[in-house]
């Protein structure tokens, strides 16, 4: 309570973020400033970061409002990549559809989708090489699909099947592929972050040319590692690109909570003293450039690069939560910078290259070939329906050869389940 | 590793045994840990030492001094004080194909890397079925008796033993801490590698007012100056007797067999050398045969190690105790500066426990 001998002095208050639209408010995004596509200096990768700081606050961005890639950042992709990028684009999306529903359909647990950010992890795996290692956060399997990892493959690990790579071990969509160049997921936020400046130390260290790459979302740059890893990634000066994937919403928390009021998310490179780019996430090909010029920055020894993609999270979370209880319903159709997957397909029919109906008998061959895949992957079974790994593989992998503790609980839980008499699939 | 020396090879040897086997010489603790980094690095190219201080300086208490002008800045190298950030880039590096032995400077530092040890380096061959594993090896001085106050005493292995996926060790002599630090590092899985501080420079016994020992005298300070392992989950005999068991790790080793001295009680010490994964053998065939036990340890009691090991002892050697286990530990506060040694578990706290265990025998 205050003390009457201060009464003299202003009350303090408190703030408390709260983001500009609720459920049932009306969407208008006008205090949201885009910069004009073309506008953002391209600098060379070799110049030192404090030389374009300006970057960090203003916005890379290629495509402009009538489907042109205009200016610096143009990567200038021929028409065939630039049609693989939408294809990937495309595929992700339908992918994400089809597993959505499996799991409304009970068919697993749990699922998240990546619609409205698919340019951020589809485009940026096409900018990098395929040996480059990649740190995924929980909503980049864009990165596997842009690598043209098997589908069954993400599925089996979606159902938790007999196909899954994972044996079960880990919750839907935390993926593992090392032969794709993608680290295990982990659930918990931003632990990958310094491991892929570890990783790029790494193969500095060993004198190696693979470079790593890793994603976070603008919620999780508040945990500790993310701080971490930017000194450790400015210190060593480690061939690691960093990547915020800013899609303004944390579950139901705004990009606020995370200082989203008081700077940009690319500004947190400044202070570190490392190139930082903000960049229009939704423009596949400002996410291309983006990512080509930080890998030439890291595979020449100019250090690491932290870009923000400004996208926007289209759906919920995950499966587990409704977007209508927490924000407005209107904010996914007014984001001012519009929808990855038009906006490329838009460019290429303004260059000729494609047209509405070969978008959309691509969209139906892809559904197709989502359908097939996930009917192969339904072979090996779906979560619930009878335990689909052998059960003593509970205990494998803790340690790579079992202590006698484990193997005495392992024996103990065979026991339980032949005293269960239920018929559960054995070795 | 065919001119690996294995620990049961030279298990309780005397110094002249291990000089006939090869070259030895007299080691501290520091310099044991010194000389395992050293022999590691000259023989696996992928072994990196970081952490705070360890480079140019050789670490605040000298483990790694030297070991960057021989191997080289991008092998031994500082870090920012960020122990997650140590944790992090050492799982990372681990990842691709290296073997770090980070160092976190105290014990009592290691709290926020608890995410990358529990959620990370312990978790990983699980989550990716083997595709990803954590050959790290986490060093750390822990431990008090140097009055180091709340921040530099800490005994949290605790901690460490409750977790699935890691692996804690904690040596009592330089010779095991040479032998045990070689197998950490060679082991694939992290291995949490707890150096008691208050024994680098000699077996403590426990009588802070009396003049200090050094290693210079002790059996286990003659250390091979090659390579050799001491495998982990191997617990050491180190006072055979028939009245009872003592399990003790680390500084309460020495404690422990100082007060046994004295007391002249044929008490059986076992030094366990690796709580997880732990030499559960050793432990039964004691107590089988003396029927009584008492377990040892600095930390704090509540849900300390200890208090799985009485578990342990209880559930499986229940029908030949002739006494309730006695356990003796640091007490539940914070780590005291001043009155250090009220808090430290010495010989009047062992020998009191000592008395009552023995009491109906």
């Amino acid at each position: 309570m205050a003390d009457p001998t201060r009464a003299n002095l202003p009350r303090l208050s408190l703030h408390v973020p709260e983001p500009k639209f609720r459920p049932g408010d009306a969407v208008d995004f006008v205090g949201v400033e885009v910069p004009p596509a073309g506008s953002a200096p391209r600098p060379d990768t070799a110049a030192s970061p404090r030389d374009f700081t300006e970057l960090a606050y203003t916005m890379v961005r290629v495509l402009d409002e009538d489907n042109r890639a205009v200016g610096p950042w143009d990567p200038r992709l021929s028409a065939d990549t630039l049609r693989r990028i939408l294809r990937h684009m495309a595929l992700l999306r339908a992918f994400d559809e089809r597993m959505f529903r499996a799991q409304r359909q009970g068919k697993t647990s749990f699922y998240m989708k990546a619609t409205g950010e698919e340019a951020v992890s589809v485009a940026a795996a096409h900018a990098l090489d395929y040996e480059d290692m990649c740190f995924p956060s929980y909503r980049q399997q864009g990165l596997l699909i842009a690598r043209d990892w098997s589908l069954v493959d993400m599925m089996n690990q979606i159902y938790s099947n007999k196909g899954d790579r994972l044996q079960g071990k880990q919750l839907p969509i935390m993926y593992s592929a090392k032969e794709a160049g993608f680290f295990s997921i982990s659930g918990n936020l931003t632990t990958q972050y310094p491991q892929a400046v570890g990783w790029a130390m790494a193969s500095a260290a060993k004198g190696d040319t693979r470079i790593s790459a890793v994603w976070c979302g603008e919620g999780s740059t508040a945990e500790g590692d993310f701080h971490s890893a930017l000194t450790f990634a400015t210190v060593y000066r480690a061939p690691v690109i960093m990547n915020i994937v800013n899609n303004q919403w944390a579950i139901s928390s705004f990009s606020g909570f995370a200082g989203a009021e008081a700077t940009t998310f690319a500004a947190r490179a400044v202070g570190y003293g490392i190139a930082g780019l903000r960049v229009d996430g939704n423009d596949a090909l400002a996410v291309y450039a983006a990512t080509q010029w930080a890998a030439e920055r890291a595979r020449t020894n100019q250090g690491p690069t932290l870009i923000e993609h400004f996208t926007y999270r289209a759906e919920g979370h995950s499966t587990s939560d409704d977007p209508t209880q927490y924000r407005s319903a209107g904010e996914p159709t007014a984001w001012p910078l519009g929808d990855p997957i038009r906006r490329l397909k838009d460019h290429l029919i303004a260059l000729g290259e494609w047209d509405e109906e070969r978008h959309a008998a691509q969209d139906r061959e892809l559904a197709e070939q989502v359908k097939a895949a996930q009917k192969e992957a339904e072979k090996n079974g779906i979560l619930g329906h009878g335990l689909h790994q052998p059960l003593d593989t509970l205990f494998d992998g803790v340690f790579e050869e079992m202590p006698w503790h484990l193997r005495e609980q392992q024996a103990q839980m065979m026991a339980e389940e032949a005293a269960s008499g239920r018929p559960w699939d054995r070795k | 590793m065919s001119e690996a020396m294995t620990d049961n090879d030279v298990q309780n040897d005397t110094a002249a045994d291990i000089a006939a086997d090869g070259d030895t010489t007299r080691m501290n603790m520091i310099q044991a840990i010194n000389s395992a980094l050293d022999v590691m690095m000259a023989r696996d190219p992928d072994v990196i030492v970081m952490g705070e201080d360890v480079g140019y300086f050789g670490g605040v208490f000298r483990a790694t001094a030297g070991l960057q002008a021989k191997f080289g800045k991008t092998r031994v190298f500082d870090t920012p004080i960020t122990e997650c950030g140590i944790i992090g880039v050492a799982v990372g590096m681990g990842a691709y194909g290296l073997r770090p032995v980070p160092e976190i400077q105290f014990a009592d530092y290691i709290y926020p890397a608890l995410d990358q040890l529990v959620s990370e380096a312990a978790r990983l061959r699980y989550r990716s079925a083997g595709e990803f594993t954590s050959p790290i090896t986490v060093r750390s001085p822990f431990g008090g008796g140097i009055f180091g106050g709340q921040t530099h005493s800490q005994s949290p292995e605790g901690i460490f033993t409750h977790v699935s996926g890691v692996k804690t060790v904690i040596p009592s002599t330089p010779y095991d801490a040479k032998g045990l630090l070689i197998a950490a590092i060679e082991d694939n899985d992290p291995v949490i590698f707890f150096e008691p501080k208050r024994i680098y420079n000699g077996p403590f016994d426990g009588y802070w007012d009396r003049p200090s020992q050094n290693w210079s005298k002790h059996p286990a300070g003659e250390v091979p100056t090659g390579y050799y392992r001491v495998d982990l989950g191997k617990a050491k005999v180190v006072r055979p007797g028939e009245a009872l068991t003592i399990l003790a790790y680390g500084t309460m080793v020495h404690v422990c067999t100082a007060v046994v001295a004295e007391a002249g009680v044929d008490a059986e010490i076992i030094d366990l050398r690796t709580l997880v994964p732990l030499d559960i053998e050793t432990i039964e065939a004691s107590v089988r045969k003396t029927g009584r036990c008492m377990i040892v340890h600095e930390a704090t009691r509540t849900s300390g190690f200890g208090a799985e090991l009485s578990a342990l002892v209880q559930e499986r050697c229940f029908y030949h105790l002739e006494a309730p286990i006695e356990r003796v530990t640091g007490f539940d506060t914070p780590y005291p500066h001043s009155l250090e040694w009220a808090y430290f578990p010495g010989p009047v706290r062992i020998g009191e426990a000592l008395k009552k265990i023995m009491k109906d025998a």
